[in-house]
C-alpha cells in the first residue's frame, strides 16, 4: 500500500521536486491508532490541505512534522535529506513553523515577548525591545499588522493568529502549518487570511493547511490530501475533484447535506430576553443590550464567532453569570439574576460548551453524572439521603435510550469518548421533557455519528415542543437546524431573520459587524 | 536625639535587620513560583540552612564558608521537591509540605548536640564607612547591619532586572504563565524549573544560615518560627516582584521588630501571633485587589506541566 | 506513550485498588528500610532497633494502649482532614484546631462550674465548636475574598500556638514545674475514664470511630457529600450544578475543624488533665493527620487504620527515646520521608512501565 501511493505522488508531478516528504508515518496512542502508514509531501511554494474530520490523524501527522510528538515510525525527508525532528526545536531550526489551532501565546506578556520567547539572535538585554522592529517589518510584508507593544489578552483572535504566523517567519520558516485557522475568524477574516498566505506563496514558502471545511479547500489550496481514520485516502490536485468527491472521500459514504427537518408551528414564548447586558470576566460588557425570544417547537440559531459575547449571553441566560441589566423570563416567570439552580429548576437545559471541565465531574461515575443537577431533589435524594438504588434505575435507561458506550455504570465519567460524554449530558439534560434547551457548540469535536445523532436528538425535542436556543460556531448546523438564525457580534445582535430568507453572505457580513438589519425579521 | 527619633532610627535600623531573612527566603520562592513551582518547603530549608551553616561555623571557624555550606544544604532539600513535583509531576503542596517536615525533622534530629552551644566565630556586623556617619540616615540604614542585607538588596535589584528584562527571565516567566507555549518555543521547561527551585533553595539556606550564623548566633530547634511561611506569604503579598519583596520584607522585619519592642506593655506571646495575623490580613487585602485585575499568580502556578499527549 | 530509555510508559487513569494497596505498602517498606540506615548511622544496629520497637509496642499491654492513644487524635483530625481534602480544602491547620479545642475544654473545666458528667459533655462540645470556627476563618477567607487556605490555616497553628501559651503564662497561670508553665489540675469531673493499665480515653477513642463512619455515610451516601465530591473535583462542574461552594466549603470546613477540636478536649481531659505548653499538648498531631489522610486516598474507614498505623509510629517514637536515648525528632523524618515516597510513588500508581520489546 505504501509503495503504491508513493508511485500516485510520483505520477501526479514530474516537475520540481518536493521540499517534504514524510513516509510511511505511524503512530499509535493507547487505544487507537492515530497515524496508519501515512505518507505526505509538499511541494515547494504550494498549498496544500490536509483534509479530514475530528479524528482523521491530520494533526498528529504535523505534530509529528513540528516534534511535538514522535512517530513509532516512518522517515521524514527534508530537502532530500532524512531528519529526526525531536522537539520544537529542531523543527523551527530546519524551517518548520506551526500555528496551532489552539495559539500558542503567553496571554500576559506582549506580542514583543512572545515573538521574542526562545528566539536565537535576540540580545541578552530587553530582548523584546529588539524584536519591535522585525514584527513591524513583517507586517508591513505580509499584511500581518499587529502592535508590537499590545499585550496579547487584549488582541481579537484574528490579530492573535499574525501573531503566530509572524512567530514562525520571524524564525525563519519556510514551510508553515496552518492548523483548523478559519476556526476563530469570521469568514471576511478568513478572506484576510487567504490574502496573506498568496503572499507567502509567492514569497517561495510551502504551507500545510489542516482543515475540515470543504469550501476552504476548494478556494485555497493547490493540492489536498484526504484523510480518514489515520490512513490517507488520497491525494489529488484540487482541479481534479469537487466538494462532492471530496466529502466522500472524507466521511466513506454520501453525505447529506442538509438535515430532513419537519415543519412544527411553533407555540407560545418559552425564553424571553429583554436588553440584557453583562461584563466578561474582565469586567468590560461582553452582553451589550441582547433582546430574543424563543418559542416552543422552534430552534433559534446564533451564529457568531467565538469571543463575542455568546459565552457569557449563555452564562447569563442559565443562572451562572449577573446580569447588569435587562431581563430573562422563562416561561412567563422571570429568573433574572436567579441561582443557576432555580433557572433549571424552572425547566431550562443546558448543555454547555465546556463538556470537560463544566458538564461532567471527571471523577464520578457515568450513574453519578447522570443525576448531577437533579442530586438534591427525589427521586434520587430524599431527606438528604441519595437513593443508589433510583439513581442505577435510572442509570440505566438513560444509557439505553441514548446509545452511551460506556464499560458499565461505575465507570468514571472522564474515560468515555467526548460523543458519549456529550450524550451522557443529553441523557441527563433532557430527562424530563425541559421546555427550554440552551445548547452551546453541542456537536463541536464530535465525530459524524455522534454529531449526527445528536443533531436528530434536537429535532426531536423541537418536534416535542421544547424552545431550543443553539449557539454554534458551525454555519451550516446553524442552517440546517435554525428555525431562524440570529447573529451575535461585540455583545450584539445584528439581526434575526427566518432561515429561509439567510444567505451566507449576509449572515458573514453580520457576523464581521459590517451589517445590521434595522428591525429583526421574524 | 530626641526620643521619638532614636525610636525612629532603631525601628528602621532593626526593621532591615530583622527583614534580611525574610527577604532571601522571599526572592528564591518568587523565582520558584514565577517558575510555575510552589515551594511549601521553605520553613524546612530554612532550618537545614540554619542546622547545617551553624555546625559548618563550628567546624572550619569560617563564618562565610558556613553561609555558603547553608545554602548548599537548602538547595539540595530543594532538588527533592523538583524531582517530585517537575519530573514526577507530583502534588506540589504536598512534596512542599513533605519537605518541612522532613527539613525539620532532620535539623532536628542532627542539631541535638548542637543546642546551646556559642559561636565565636560567627558573621560579625559591619558599618559601612563613611556612610554610616551621616546623620540620621547613617545609623538606620549602615551601622551594625549584616553584609547579607546588603547583599540581599543588591541580589533584589538584580533579580528583578533578570526577571523583566533579559532574555532568561522573558523564559522563565513564560514558563510559569504558560509551559506549553514555553515548550513550542523550544524552552527546555523542566530544566526552567529546576533551575529556579534550586535558587529557591539556597536562597532559603542563606536565610537560615544568617539566622543561625549571624542573628544569635546559636542553633536551637525551631528557631525558624515560622518564617519560612511569612517568605510564602510575602511572595503573594508583593505579586512575586523582587523589587517590591524589598518593601515586603523589611514592612515584616519592622513588625516583628515591634513584637519585641512592645513587651512591655502587651503579653509578649500574643505579640508573637502579630507577624501571622499580619500576614492573614496582608493576604486578604492582597486577594481583593488582585481578583480584580489580573495583577497576580503566574497562570501555571501549582500546576504540573505535562506534554500534551493523550 | 512515551519511551524513557530501554521502557515505555503508559498512562492508566484508573488504577485498581490491589495496585494502589500495594504502591502504598511499597512506600511504607522504603520509609522503614530508610530509617534502618538512620539507626545504623546513629551507632545503633537497625536489628535491634526494631526488635526493641517491636517489644515496645506490640509486646505489652501498656504497648499497645500506647499506640492506640496517639491513634486518637490522629484519627480524629485525619478523619476531618479526608473529608476536607475531598472538597480540595487544604486545611494544614489541624494542630492549631486542636489546640483552640483544648484551650476551650480546659476554660469549661477550670472555670465554667458544670457539675457532674455534663462537664464533659460540654467540654466536647465547646472543643468541637472551637475547633470548627478556627477552621471556618480561612474558609471563608478563601470563599469570599480567594485567599490560600494552605497559608492561612497554618498561620492560625502559630496564633493558636501562642495562645496557648499566653494562658498558661498568664491568666490561667497554675503552679510551674522545671520551667514549663502549665494550668491547675482539672476537676475529677473533666477527667475522661481510661481503660485500665493504658492511657487510651475511650470515649474519644469512640467519637473518633463513629465520627469515621458518620464522615463515610456523609460522603458516600448523603447531597452534601455528593456535593463535596463534586466541589472537590471541578468547581465549574459544582457552579453549573448550583452547587454552593460556600455553603460546602464552610460545612466542610466546620466539620474538619471540629473533629480536630475534639481530639485537643481528648487530650486535655485524658491524658494530661491540664492544659501545657502546645508542642506537650500536641506533637505533630495535626501535621502528621495529614498524612493519615493522604494514605488513606479519601476513605475515612481507612483513616482508622493509617491513624493506627501512625499511632505505632509515634509509639515506637517514645520506644527509641527511652530506649535506644535517640532523640524524638526521627519520627518527624520518618514522616516527612514516607510522604515523600507515597507522594512520588503515585508516579507508578498512574503509569505502567514496562521493558520495550524491539520496536523499529
Amino acid at each position: 500500500m505504501a509503495s503504491a501511493a508513493m508511485e500516485k505522488l510520483g505520477e501526479n508531478h514530474k516537475g520540481p521536486q518536493p521540499i517534504l516528504r514524510m513516509l510511511r508515518i505511524v503512530k499509535r496512542f493507547p487505544g487507537v491508532l492515530a497515524n496508519d502508514h501515512v505518507d505526505f509531501e509538499l511541494l515547494p511554494g504550494e498549498v496544500h490541505a490536509l483534509l479530514g474530520e475530528n479524528g482523521a490523524g491530520k494533526t498528529t501527522l504535523m505534530n509529528i512534522l513540528y516534534g511535538l510528538y514522535q512517530a513509532d515510525s516512518g522517515e521524514i525527508v527534508l530537502r532530500g535529506r532524512t531528519v529526526r525532528i525531536r522537539s520544537p526545536k529542531d523543527a523551527i531550526r530546519l524551517g518548520i513553523g506551526m500555528v496551532h489551532q489552539h495559539f500558542k501565546l503567553v496571554p500576559n506578556h506582549t506580542v514583543a515577548e512572545n515573538v521574542a520567547l526562545g528566539l536565537r539572535g535576540t540580545p541578552f538585554f530587553a530582548p523584546a525591545r529588539a524584536v519591535e522592529a522585525r514584527v513591524r517589518e513583517l507586517g508591513e510584508r505580509y499584511g500581518l499588522k499587529v502592535d508590537p507593544r499590545a499585550y496579547v489578552w487584549q488582541l481579537s483572535a484574528g490579530e492573535q493568529q499574525r501573531v503566530e504566523i509572524i512567530k514562525a517567519l520571524v524564525r525563519g520558516a519556510d514551510i508553515l502549518i496552518l492548523d483548523e485557522p478559519t476556526s476563530v475568524l469570521t469568514p471576511q477574516e478568513s478572506k484576510e487570511l487567504f490574502r496573506i498566505l498568496a503572499r507567502m506563496k509567492a514569497e517561495g514558502h510551502g504551507v500545510i493547511f489542516i482543515t475540515h471545511k470543504l469550501d476552504e479547500v476548494m478556494e485555497v489550496a493547490d493540492r489536498v490530501t484526504v484523510m480518514r481514520r489515520g490512513k490517507v485516502v488520497e491525494t489529488l490536485p484540487v482541479g481534479e475533484t469537487d466538494k462532492a468527491a471530496l466529502a466522500r472521500m472524507m466521511v466513506g459514504r454520501e453525505v447529506v447535506f442538509r438535515l430532513e427537518k419537519e415543519e412544527v408551528s411553533p407555540g407560545e414564548e418559552a425564553l424571553v430576553v429583554e436588553g440584557l447586558w453583562a461584563l466578561s470576566d474582565r469586567g468590560l460588557p461582553a452582553v451589550r443590550g441582547v433582546s430574543l425570544s424563543v418559542r416552543r417547537g422552534e430552534i433559534l440559531g446564533i451564529a457568531g464567532v467565538a469571543g463575542n459575547g455568546q459565552r457569557e449571553l449563555v452564562e447569563v441566560i442559565t443562572g451562572l453569570r449577573r446580569a447588569q441589566r435587562g431581563r430573562v423570563s422563562i416561561l412567563g416567570h422571570e429568573v433574572t439574576n436567579r441561582s443557576s439552580r432555580v433557572v433549571a429548576d424552572a425547566g431550562v437545559a443546558h448543555v454547555p460548551e465546556e463538556r470537560l471541565r463544566m458538564g461532567i465531574v471527571p471523577g464520578m461515575s457515568v450513574a453519578e453524572n447522570l443525576i448531577l443537577k437533579k442530586h438534591h431533589r427525589p427521586p434520587f435524594c430524599r431527606l438528604g439521603f441519595l437513593s443508589l438504588r433510583r439513581i442505577r434505575e435510572f442509570a440505566r435507561v438513560a444509557i439505553q435510550e441514548y446509545s452511551i458506550m460506556t464499560p458499565g455504570l461505575d465507570t468514571p465519567a472522564k474515560l468515555l469518548s467526548g460523543g458519549n460524554i456529550q450524550r451522557l449530558i443529553l441523557a441527563r439534560e433532557l430527562s424530563g421533557g425541559p421546555p427550554v434547551i440552551v445548547a452551546a457548540h453541542p456537536t463541536y469535536g464530535l465525530d459524524v455519528g455522534a454529531t449526527e445523532q445528536i443533531r436528530q436528538i434536537l429535532l426531536r425535542e423541537r418536534k416535542k415542543g421544547a424552545a431550543i436556543l443553539l449557539i454554534s460556531e458551525d454555519l451550516e448546523e446553524i442552517f440546517s437546524l435554525s428555525d431562524r438564525i440570529a447573529v451575535i457580534f461585540e455583545g450584539e445582535i445584528m439581526g434575526i431573520l427566518p432561515t429561509e430568507e439567510a444567505d451566507l453572505e449576509t449572515v458573514g457580513l453580520m457576523m464581521a459587524g459590517s451589517k445590521r438589519l434595522t428591525e429583526a425579521r421574524g | 536625639m530626641s526620643g521619638w527619633e532614636s525610636w525612629l532610627v532603631g525601628t528602621v535600623s532593626r526593621a532591615l535587620a530583622f527583614g534580611t531573612p525574610l527577604l532571601w527566603a522571599t526572592l528564591g520562592e518568587i523565582y520558584a513560583e514565577r517558575a510555575g513551582v510552589v515551594n511549601l518547603g521553605v520553613e524546612g530549608m530554612m532550618a537545614l540552612g540554619a542546622f547545617f551553616g551553624f555546625a559548618m561555623a563550628k567546624v572550619t571557624g569560617n563564618p562565610w564558608v558556613a553561609i555558603v555550606l547553608a545554602a548548599l544544604a537548602g538547595g539540595t532539600a530543594s532538588l527533592l521537591h523538583a524531582f517530585l513535583s517537575v519530573t514526577l509531576r507530583a502534588n506540589q503542596y504536598v512534596s512542599g509540605l513533605a519537605l518541612t517536615m522532613f527539613g525539620l525533622g532532620l535539623s532536628g534530629l542532627l542539631g541535638r548536640g548542637w543546642t546551646g552551644q556559642p559561636l565565636f566565630h560567627s558573621l560579625k556586623s559591619i558599618s559601612i564607612p563613611g556612610l554610616s556617619h551621616i546623620p540620621y540616615i547613617g545609623p538606620m540604614f549602615f551601622q551594625k547591619q549584616s553584609v547579607l542585607l546588603y547583599i540581599g538588596v543588591l541580589l533584589a535589584l538584580a533579580m528583578w532586572f533578570i526577571l523583566f528584562h533579559t532574555r532568561w527571565g522573558l523564559a522563565i516567566r513564560a514558563v510559569g504563565e504558560s509551559p506549553a507555549t514555553a515548550d513550542a518555543m523550544g524552552i527546555n521547561v523542566f530544566a526552567v524549573r529546576y533551575l529556579c527551585v534550586f535558587i529557591g533553595g539556597l536562597l532559603a539556606g542563606v536565610a537560615g544560615g544568617f539566622l543561625s550564623v549571624e542573628y544569635r548566633p546559636a542553633w536551637t530547634e525551631g528557631m525558624t518560627a515560622g518564617m519560612g511561611w511569612i517568605a510564602i506569604a510575602l511572595t503573594i503579598f508583593v505579586a512575586w516582584n523582587p523589587l517590591q519583596a524589598l518593601g515586603g520584607a523589611f514592612l515584616f522585619g519592622a513588625l516583628y521588630h515591634l513584637s519585641y519592642r512592645l513587651q512591655q506593655y502587651v503579653s509578649p506571646e500574643l505579640l508573637k501571633t502579630l507577624p501571622y495575623v499580619a500576614a492573614i490580613l496582608v493576604l486578604s487585602l492582597t486577594a481583593t485587589g488582585a481578583a480584580r485585575r489580573r495583577r497576580g499568580a503566574p497562570a501555571a502556578l501549582g500546576i504540573p506541566y505535562v506534554r500534551g499527549e493523550r | 506513550m512515551r519511551r524513557i530509555g530501554p521502557f515505555a510508559v503508559e498512562y492508566v487513569p484508573n488504577p485498581g485498588k490491589l495496585k494502589v494497596l500495594g504502591v502504598s505498602l511499597g512506600a511504607i517498606l522504603l520509609g522503614l528500610v530508610v530509617m534502618a540506615f538512620i539507626f545504623w548511622g546513629y551507632g545503633v544496629s537497625p536489628v535491634h532497633a526494631y526488635a526493641t520497637i517491636f517489644r515496645g509496642t506490640f509486646g505489652s499491654r501498656f504497648g499497645l494502649g500506647e499506640i492506640v492513644r496517639r491513634a486518637i487524635p490522629l484519627m480524629l483530625c485525619g478523619v476531618g482532614l479526608v473529608l476536607a481534602f475531598r472538597a480540595l480544602f487544604w486545611n494544614i491547620g489541624a494542630e492549631g484546631q486542636l489546640l483552640v479545642g483544648a484551650i476551650v475544654g480546659t476554660g469549661l473545666a477550670l472555670y465554667s462550674g458544670i457539675h457532674g458528667p455534663w462537664l464533659l459533655l460540654a467540654m466536647f462540645l465547646g472543643g468541637f465548636a472551637a475547633g470548627a470556627l478556627w477552621a471556618s476563618i480561612p474558609a471563608l477567607l478563601r470563599i469570599l475574598l480567594g485567599v490560600n487556605d494552605v497559608l492561612t490555616t497554618l498561620m492560625l497553628n502559630y496564633v493558636a500556638m501562642y495562645i496557648v501559651q499566653y494562658l498558661i503564662y498568664g491568666p490561667w497561670r497554675g503552679p510551674t514545674m522545671r520551667g514549663f508553665a502549665y494550668t491547675d489540675l482539672f476537676p475529677d469531673n473533666a477527667w475522661l475514664p481510661l481503660i485500665p493499665r493504658t492511657n487510651v480515653h475511650w470515649p474519644t477513642l469512640l467519637a473518633g470511630v463513629l465520627l469515621a463512619v458518620i464522615f463515610w455515610v456523609l460522603l458516600s451516601r448523603t447531597r452534601f457529600g455528593y456535593e463535596v465530591r463534586v466541589v472537590g473535583q471541578s468547581t465549574e462542574a459544582a457552579r453549573y450544578a448550583g452547587i454552593s461552594m460556600l455553603r460546602t466549603i464552610v460545612l466542610v470546613a466546620a466539620l474538619s475543624g471540629g473533629a480536630a477540636g475534639l481530639a485537643g478536649v481528648g487530650e486535655v481531659a485524658g491524658i494530661h488533665h491540664r492544659l501545657l505548653e502546645p508542642f506537650q499538648v500536641s506533637m505533630g498531631y495535626g501535621y502528621t493527620a495529614i498524612i493519615v489522610a493522604w494514605l488513606a486516598r479519601g476513605s475515612p474507614l481507612v483513616a482508622i487504620i493509617t491513624a493506627l498505623f501512625f499511632g505505632w509510629i509515634f509509639a515506637s517514637g517514645d520506644v527509641i527515646k527511652t530506649f535506644l536515648h535517640m532523640p524524638f525528632q526521627v519520627t518527624s523524618v520518618f514522616n516527612g520521608l514516607l510522604l515523600f515516597f507515597l507522594i512520588g510513588s503515585e508516579v507508578l500508581m498512574y503509569y505502567r512501565i514496562r521493558l520495550r520489546r524491539g520496536e523499529a
